[in-house]
């Protein structure tokens, strides 16, 4: 257990997708100019990463990784697929979207409207894929760790998404060079919150 | 095919090249791509290769995007071009692999990465679904090339100021650093790549003001 809070609280302080990888920075910037719209988008990416990493964690054990096959027959013990993954991570990914978009629809039509467009455009985002191929690299050692992995993910780039969003409704009544307006700005401040965040280096639970 | 005998290297398709290297570079104005750009840009030989590998994505799934366009229905194009992408970005994993370990190490997720790269996906719904093959290649290369010299102005910088070092090679002299002089260690940090880049914009901003956003 202890080890699980402390993969959750690394992956969202410390190796947090956007301050320390840039993963999604894309949307990251496209979606940040209001707090409410940040928030839907942030809370459907907690959703998703939460759900493809376990999924993807189970296809790399049991399919990809060399060895895995050995459940079906002894004959495939040294059978490696692992360099399919890319291609079956982002299938993954893309129908995971589509099911926790209907999950959402049928459960929740509030959430699903408030979603509403962002819920595809996550298919694309860097921190999903980012998300499952950083679990293949540094091989947790059961599905619990991995879905703390996706979970804090996701909640540390919630985390960013709002802060910034919050920052930039703000910063509409300072006065910026021009130049810096819009992009240039933003990009400045998400360094700088990066810097805060490298604060909780070295942490340990 | 309106004008047949339009030259290759017309007016209008140099600019397709040209173009995204300043008034409409996909890093600094249309926001693109800039996911897996960054965390690469600590030394220059890999955001080298990462800018090499780009190119060759963008350019042949451009190519092929394009040949499809009319026989894709629209309604799966997203499922065809993320195939087609992720294809390509499997050969040139397993290229580097092969070639360069040590580099494709250091790129780690990355190079996976280009596969979610807005930018390829970007150009692919924007160009390439409208465009004939030839000019879906001029702009694929034009637009991977803004992005490879963003790329590399970065890691520039970061190498130069943060290991004072240029493609590995030492070119602050010994003596300098017998003054007192250190690398800048933040700038290897991530943080600095993202106001590396801000400063790029402001400096490119100021330059071109058209490009200049009004909030």
């Amino acid at each position: 257990m202890e080890n699980l809070v402390n993969i959750f609280v690394k992956s969202v302080f410390i190796d947090n997708m956007i301050f320390a990888y840039f993963l999604g920075m894309c949307s990251y910037l496209a979606v940040s100019k209001t707090v409410k719209t940040s928030t839907g988008l942030g809370i459907a990416v907690i959703f998703v990463l939460g759900f493809t990493v376990p999924v993807d964690y189970l296809i790399e054990n049991f399919l990809l990784k060399e060895g895995a096959l050995v459940w079906l027959s002894p004959k495939f013990a040294d059978v490696d697929l692992s360099f399919l993954s890319f291609i079956i991570f982002i299938a993954v990914i893309a129908s995971m979207v589509q099911l926790v978009e209907m999950i959402i629809e049928k459960f929740s039509p509030t959430l699903y409207n408030s979603l509403g467009i962002f819920l595809p455009l996550i298919a694309v985002n860097c921190a999903i894929l980012g998300g499952s191929l950083f679990m293949q690299e540094r091989a947790y050692n059961n599905i619990a760790e991995a879905t703390a992995f996706g979970l804090g993910s996701g909640v540390g780039w919630f985390l960013a998404i709002v802060g910034i969003a919050a920052i930039r409704e703000k910063i509409r009544y300072s006065n910026v060079p021009d130049p810096l307006k819009g992009l240039g700005i933003t990009f400045i401040i998400t360094g700088l919150m990066g810097i805060a965040f490298m604060g909780f280096m070295g942490i340990k639970l | 095919m309106s004008a047949e005998k339009e030259p290759l290297f017309s007016g209008k398709n140099l600019k397709l090249l040209t173009e995204p290297l300043n008034d409409s570079n996909p890093i600094t104005v249309q926001v693109l791509g800039v996911c897996s750009a960054l965390a690469v840009t600590v030394k220059l030989k890999p955001a080298f290769v990462m800018a090499l590998s780009v190119v060759v994505v963008m350019a042949v799934s451009n190519v092929v995007i394009s040949l499809l366009r009319k026989t894709v229905p629209p309604r799966i194009r997203i499922i065809v071009q993320l195939v087609v992408i992720a294809t390509m970005v499997i050969l040139v994993d397993q290229v580097l692999k092969a070639f360069v370990f040590d580099i494709s190490k250091q790129l780690s997720v990355f190079v996976g990465l280009i596969i979610t790269n807005c930018i390829i996906m970007g150009r692919l719904e924007a160009f390439a679904l409208s465009n004939k093959p030839w000019q879906s290649f001029l702009d694929g290369i034009g637009n991977a090339a803004g992005y490879g010299v963003i790329l590399l102005i970065v890691a520039f910088f970061r190498e130069l100021l943060g290991s004072g070092t240029i493609w590995g090679y030492k070119v602050i002299p010994e003596s300098v650093y017998d003054f007192g002089y250190e690398n800048n260690g933040l700038m290897i940090l991530p943080p600095m790549a993202l106001i590396v880049v801000g400063a790029i914009i402001w400096i490119q901003r100021a330059k071109n003001k058209k490009l200049v956003e009004s909030n």
